[in-house]
């Protein structure tokens, strides 16, 4: 009895890594291999050939050249680095709130959803890009704005003015008119973590609130004691996706790719993206060794 | 019986007027429509932010010439005209990239699917020394930005052999930049666009259902592929889909791996970053000068470009509005609760 339910055991063992199979072999051949030719091109110097390409060692100097000589290369990475530092914490608020309230009950519930998942669909990246010094856009906009009518809502000077009179400080005040102004990015940005929120509240037992509506508790408490604890884990994941995320579609990748594609320096390109990776791996890190002290596991 | 209710009905009404009278109801009363009045506020103006480029885009597609010159047009133009989808349409040979693009994003989603469900379900149910490890690696798969990756993969697909064969054969490795081959043979084997995602997406699906079904199923005879294909996948069609929404989504909308293998703008995203010369290409019938003349419009290009990314858009929302509201269930059934 005991020795066909071990066999059994270990059949399914085998027989899982007949699944993984196909992955797996991705995962060595288009993954684990380019990982170290790119590591090994990163230290060379990468000449494309007749047959094929030969690569010199040349030590460091294409770190070098990134770091201390390139024209553009330190200067797109911090801002990418500070535009993530800008974005993340307010793409996650926003996509909290908007799947808080999409998971309500209220009329047109259905098309406000398919609204709001139309970022995922269109993804962002490519449609902004174009978007951005697009003539026509420019020009409709701006007649909008001399119209009144339109986006120009979101001209917010006045009230910047009555918050830093209210005594509020600067810089908040300039981090919550500046979001106010690239809520286009921002909302384009955090389709997938709405989704995955809203997934998150889903799944959170209605009896938790009903015992919490008899003890008298108010929706605010409840958010707070329940949905906040409930849906920390979502948070977690949803940072790292938002971070890596925007790593993805940024400046310094365009300058990557351009390096390698337009400039053929691919040694350099190899050597910029290392350090990419590197300082991705070391903001991720910080992050969620920060959050995840904090995040409610329920078992 | 219509007078037991009437009865019955009474003393609830009198009960509904004397609450009234309190002001506790009506402070309850003005919070809850103000709630809603906010809410309905926020969302509608998010999602009007949302709609706001595709509807410019529609606007600006559907004006003539004159329009465009004409300052006392802004949203609706005087004439409607399909001049522009119709020059966008022969000129990007539309018929034929969105044919491509169509097989080229379903081949990759049928592939990309299958690998992943298998993974997906492999990492959910093997233990063994090492499979935490083997799982690590698709995290690190998600951590690691493609661009590292790009000039190997690159060089790898320019001289593509396995284990030295096709050189064998042919003489020479075979060259699979310009084809499609770099994207299938990526998919078939689990590392495309944001694949790793999806194996978390169904790792986390098959771990939340009970073994004791696969031991009933084992029970009764079925083996191992069998229990899989027959008990286990019909339950993971709403995370299936979802799945293969994203991939056939993102597959159309990649833009990085289309321009790193596809020199000729065969598909839609390439086809979007160079519409504004083949359009100029088009209209001088191929000339230089003329191509230039042309581009000094920059109005008239703009136009043509905005017509262009709303044609090439335009497919994967008429799919959406088909899809959605089957795609925002399963998501919300499906694996992405952690």
């Amino acid at each position: 009895m005991r020795f066909r339910k071990l066999s059994l055991e270990q059949k399914n063992r085998y027989y899982g890594l007949y699944f993984i199979l196909p992955w797996f072999a991705g995962f060595l051949f288009l993954f684990i291999v380019p990982l170290l030719s790119s590591l090994r091109y990163s230290f060379s110097n990468l000449q494309v050939t007749n047959d094929g390409f030969s690569l010199d060692f040349i030590g460091l100097s294409n770190y070098r050249e990134a770091l201390l000589s390139h024209e553009s290369y330190v200067r797109i990475l911090t801002e990418s680095v500070v535009d993530i530092a800008v974005n993340t914490p307010l793409i996650i608020i926003f996509s909290l709130f908007f799947a808080v309230l999409l998971n309500q009950r209220f009329r047109g519930r259905v098309l406000a959803r398919a609204i709001f998942f139309l970022p995922v669909i269109l993804a962002s990246g490519i449609i902004a890009s174009i978007e951005n010094g697009d003539l026509m856009q420019s020009v409709v906009r701006s007649a909008n704005d001399t119209a009144g009518g339109g986006l120009s809502i979101m001209k917010n000077l006045e009230l910047a003015v009555l918050l830093i009179e209210s005594g509020v400080s600067m810089t908040f005040v300039q981090y919550l008119t500046g979001a106010v102004s690239r809520i286009y990015e921002i909302i384009s940005q955090s389709g997938v973590q709405i989704v995955i929120f809203l997934a998150g509240l889903q799944s959170i037992s209605p009896s938790l609130y009903e015992a919490a509506k008899i003890e008298g508790s108010t929706g605010y408490e409840a958010f707070w004691k329940i949905t906040f604890p409930m849906i920390s884990p979502l948070i977690l994941t949803n940072l790292v996706y938002t971070i890596i995320d925007s790593f993805i579609s940024d400046e310094t990748s365009r300058l990557v790719v351009d390096t390698a594609f337009k400039s053929y320096n691919f040694g350099l390109s190899a050597a910029m993206a290392w350090l990419y990776f590197v300082i991705i791996a070391l903001v991720l890190w910080i992050t969620t060794s920060i959050v995840s002290r904090k995040v409610f596991y329920q078992d | 019986m219509k007078k037991e209710i009437a009865e019955v009905g009474q003393p609830m009404k009198d009960e509904l007027l004397h609450r009234m009278a309190s002001a506790a109801y009506w402070l309850e009363f003005a919070k809850k429509w103000l709630w809603i009045t906010v809410r309905f506020v926020l969302i509608f103006g998010i999602a009007f932010v949302i709609i706001y480029p595709i509807l410019l885009k529609l606007s600006i597609a559907f004006k003539s010439m004159d329009d465009l010159y004409d300052s006392t047009v802004i949203w609706v133009p005087h004439t409607l005209t399909l001049d522009n989808f119709k020059l966008v349409f022969q000129a990007m040979n539309y018929p034929q990239v969105l044919l491509n693009t169509l097989l080229l994003s379903s081949a990759v989603m049928l592939l990309q699917t299958a690998t992943c469900v298998l993974a997906g379900y492999g990492f959910a149910r093997v233990k063994f020394r090492g499979s935490g490890l083997l799982f690590a690696g698709v995290i690190f798969t998600i951590l690691v930005p493609a661009q590292t990756m790009m000039v190997p993969l690159y060089l790898q697909f320019k001289n593509f052999d396995l284990f030295g064969l096709i050189k064998l054969i042919q003489g020479e490795p075979a060259n699979l930049i310009n084809t499609y081959w770099p994207f299938i043979i990526s998919a078939a084997l689990g590392m495309g666009v944001k694949t790793g995602l999806y194996v978390y997406i169904f790792r986390q699906f098959f771990k939340g259902i009970p073994r004791e079904i696969e031991e009933a199923a084992y029970v009764d005879g079925a083996g191992y592929f069998t229990t899989f294909r027959r008990v286990i996948l019909p339950n993971a069609v709403p995370s299936m889909v979802a799945v293969m929404l994203f991939s056939f989504v993102w597959q159309w909308n990649d833009s990085f791996f289309t321009n790193m293998y596809l020199n000729e703008p065969k598909v839609m995203s390439s086809m979007m970053a160079s519409s504004g010369y083949a359009i100029a290409t088009f209209l001088s019938g191929g000339g230089q000068a003329e191509t230039a003349s042309y581009v000094q419009d920059p109005f008239f290009m703009s136009m043509m470009m905005n017509t262009s990314v709303l044609m090439a858009i335009l497919p994967l929302i008429i799919l959406y509005l088909f899809v959605q509201r089957h795609f925002v269930e399963s998501v919300e059934r499906s694996g992405l609760v952690g």
